[in-house]
C-alpha cells in the first residue's frame, strides 16, 4: 500500500442562475464543470437565497421572453436581489449575452444594450481583442490577444452616455472589443454598432464581467474551438 | 384611474428602428421626414383613486421596471 500526497486545492464553487427562457445555462454548466471539476449549482429565478459560492454566472437566453426590454424582468427577479447582495460582498459575477443585458438592467454594470445597428439577429463567430486581461476572468489571456467567440443576439449594441464611456475607458473597464482577425478595431469589424466596438465590460472593482459573445460555446475542441476555455480556467486559477 | 406612460429614447441614443421607418417612409414617397424616433406607450388600470398617490406609485414603477433611465425618458398622464 502506498500513500498518495494530494494537493488540497479548495474546489471553486459556482452557481448558474436559471430563468424561464434561459437557453445557455446547460452549455455554461458544462464549461464550468470541465474547468472546475465540480458541478455548479443550478439556481431557479424564484430562489431568494444563493448557496455560498465564489462565482455566479448569469447565462444567455431570452429570460421572460425578452418582454418589455431584454433583461428588464429578470433584473427584478427574487434571485437577482441575492446575486446583487453576493456581488456587493465580492463574489465574482459573469453575465453572458442575455446575462450581460440583465446585469446592466440590474445596475451591476454601467450602460445598456440597444437593438443592433442593422436590426438583425446576428449569429456567427466574431473576433475580439482582449483589452484588459488584468482580472480574475481574463488572466489566462494576454492583453491585445485576438480570440474568436460566437455571438447570437439582436440587442448587443452597447451604449452609455459620454461621461460613462469616458469613465470606463479611463479606468480600463473595457474587457473585450470587436475587431478584425488581425486585431484592428474598426467600423467594419463592429457587428452591432456598439460604442467603441465594446463587446464586454467590467464593473469598477473588476469583480463583475458582462459580455455579449459566448465563451462557453467555444470551450471544447468538439465545438470547433477552445478560445473560450481560458476564461473558465482563469476563474479557477484566481478563485482556488 | 388610468395611467398612460409614454416612453421615449433619450436624445443621443441611436434608434435603428426609427431610421428604418424613416427609410421606409421615403421609399413610399413621403418626403420631408427628418428624424424618426420610436417609443412605447404603456396603459395601466389602477385601483388607486388619489391622483397624487397614483402618480407617486407610477413614478416608482417607471424607475424600477417600466423605463430604463439610462436610455429612456418617460412621461406619466393620469385620467
Amino acid at each position: 500500500m502506498h500513500s498518495r500526497i494530494q494537493r488540497r486545492i479548495p474546489a471553486v464553487k459556482a452557481a448558474i442562475i436559471v430563468f424561464p427562457g434561459s437557453n445557455c445555462d446547460r452549455d455554461v454548466a458544462v464549461a464550468v464543470e470541465s474547468a472546475m471539476g465540480t458541478k455548479p449549482y443550478m439556481v431557479w429565478h424564484r430562489e431568494t437565497d444563493l448557496p455560498a459560492v465564489d462565482l455566479v454566472v448569469v447565462p444567455g437566453g431570452f429570460s421572460y421572453g425578452d418582454y418589455l426590454r431584454c433583461g428588464a424582468m429578470a433584473a427584478q427577479s427574487p434571485v437577482m436581489r441575492a446575486v446583487k447582495a453576493q456581488a456587493a460582498r465580492g463574489t465574482r459575477v459573469l453575465g453572458i449575452c442575455n446575462g450581460f443585458q440583465i446585469l446592466t438592467e440590474a445596475g451591476l454594470l454601467p450602460g445598456a444594450l440597444l437593438r443592433n445597428r442593422d436590426l438583425k439577429f446576428i449569429c456567427r463567430d466574431v473576433h475580439l481583442r482582449v483589452d484588459n486581461n488584468d482580472s480574475d476572468f481574463c488572466r489566462r489571456y494576454m492583453c491585445g490577444e485576438v480570440v474568436r467567440f460566437p455571438v447570437a443576439h439582436a440587442e448587443g449594441n452597447y451604449f452609455a452616455d459620454d461621461e460613462t464611456i469616458r469613465r470606463i475607458e479611463g479606468e480600463g473597464q473595457v474587457a473585450f472589443r470587436y475587431c478584425r482577425r488581425d486585431g484592428a478595431v474598426d467600423e467594419a469589424s463592429n457587428p452591432n454598432g456598439s460604442l467603441g466596438n465594446i463587446a464586454g465590460i467590467y464593473d469598477e472593482h473588476f469583480r463583475v464581467l458582462g459580455l455579449m459573445p459566448h465563451p462557453e460555446r467555444l470551450a471544447d475542441p468538439v465545438l470547433g474551438g477552445t478560445d473560450g476555455k481560458a476564461m473558465f480556467e482563469s476563474l479557477v486559477e484566481a478563485l482556488s | 384611474m388610468k395611467a398612460t406612460i409614454h416612453i421615449s429614447l433619450k436624445n443621443g441614443v441611436l434608434d435603428p428602428q426609427g431610421k428604418a421607418v424613416r427609410t421606409a417612409l421615403g421609399s413610399l414617397g413621403f418626403d420631408g421626414v427628418g428624424d424618426v424616433r420610436l417609443g412605447k406607450v404603456i396603459e395601466l388600470d389602477l385601483a388607486e383613486t388619489n391622483r397624487d398617490q397614483a402618480r407617486e406609485t407610477v413614478e416608482r414603477m417607471c424607475k424600477s421596471l417600466l423605463a430604463n433611465t439610462v436610455i429612456e425618458n418617460y412621461r406619466i398622464d393620469l385620467d
